[in-house]
């Protein structure tokens, strides 16, 4: 499973050099990929991040799904946050409540506490084994069971097929 | 499509984004203590800093590739950087609003605390004897 590790790395580290580069000129593009090719070697002895990663067609297309839903959720939560700023009674119930999450795999974990974190009026607090504290500007529910529904299972439907 | 037309389109995308930044310095003002301000602070200028850059985009459209990566990093980086700053903030025992309507994390370090306590009790009771 190490290969998966090098060849992701390999990948991530060539299109960001070809991005901050911005051509595609020989030389610099042979440069770019002797430097991503030998990097992970020299810097990734015992990387584990990305052995969950699944690489099936539906695990891709569910990456752009929820890269979209993402993106949704974080325009939706900037209007959200606007909005409590701009009207003057201040409309906040804040308080900080306790979800559970189903992913298993620590990659997985992170992106969807930075996605809660990205989301209209949720803050990760944080991540102990299977729960996490989040900090919510507006509680609508203090059960753990409820606030999973409305805070968690919008990215994990995703999540799980991509990282499991 | 002429540059002047592009660079107008970016110029208003640019606009919207500082003026979610705005948004949310006036929200770090607004609300009442760490946690809320953090809340304002990291959703307002994750959007605001990308349209900032799209705009740019429009009118340099040949830094396509850095403004990506920009973009990119702003998105890894700001949801970790306010989670770190508001477990800081919690640990340092910064008060929450009397707003507040719970606090499960409390409660759960409550119970951590007692059940570490009652195992500190037993495993002097069994030195004990």
């Amino acid at each position: 499973m190490k290969w998966k590790n090098y060849l992701i790395m390999f990948i991530m580290l060539f299109v960001i050099w070809l991005l901050l580069n911005n051509s595609l000129e020989k030389e610099i593009v042979l440069l770019g990929l002797g430097i991503s090719l030998v990097l992970p070697f020299l810097l990734c002895g015992k990387c584990e991040v990305f052995t969950n990663l699944n690489l099936s067609p539906k695990a891709i297309l569910y990456s752009f799904l929820f890269l979209f839903t993402f993106l949704i959720e974080l325009v939706k939560s900037n209007f959200d946050v606007a909005r409590r700023v701009l009207s003057p009674s201040l409309p906040i119930n804040p308080g900080i409540v306790e979800v559970k999450t189903k992913l298993k795999s620590k990659i997985g974990r992170v992106i969807l506490a930075d996605s809660i974190t990205l989301t209209p009026g949720t803050l990760t607090l944080e991540l102990i084994d299977d729960s996490i504290f989040v900090h919510w500007i507006d509680v609508q529910s203090v059960d753990v069971q409820e606030s999973t529904k409305l805070i968690v299972s919008n990215f994990e439907k995703y999540l799980e097929v991509m990282y499991g | 499509m002429d540059t002047n037309l592009l660079e107008i389109i970016g110029g208003f995308i640019a606009i919207a984004g500082s003026i979610f930044l705005l948004l949310g310095s006036i929200g770090l003002y607004r609300m009442p203590d760490a946690y809320n301000r953090i809340q304002a602070g990291t959703k307002a200028s994750t959007l605001g800093t990308i349209l900032s850059l799209v705009g740019l985009f429009f009118i340099f459209p040949s830094w396509f590739g850095k403004f990506m990566v920009l973009i990119l990093f702003v998105l890894i980086t700001n949801p970790v950087s306010s989670h770190v700053l508001a477990r800081a903030a919690y640990f340092i025992k910064v008060p929450l609003t009397k707003l507040t309507q719970v606090d499960k994390w409390k409660e759960h370090r409550d119970i951590d605390e007692s059940r570490k306590a009652h195992l500190r009790k037993v495993k002097i009771q069994k030195e004990g004897e």
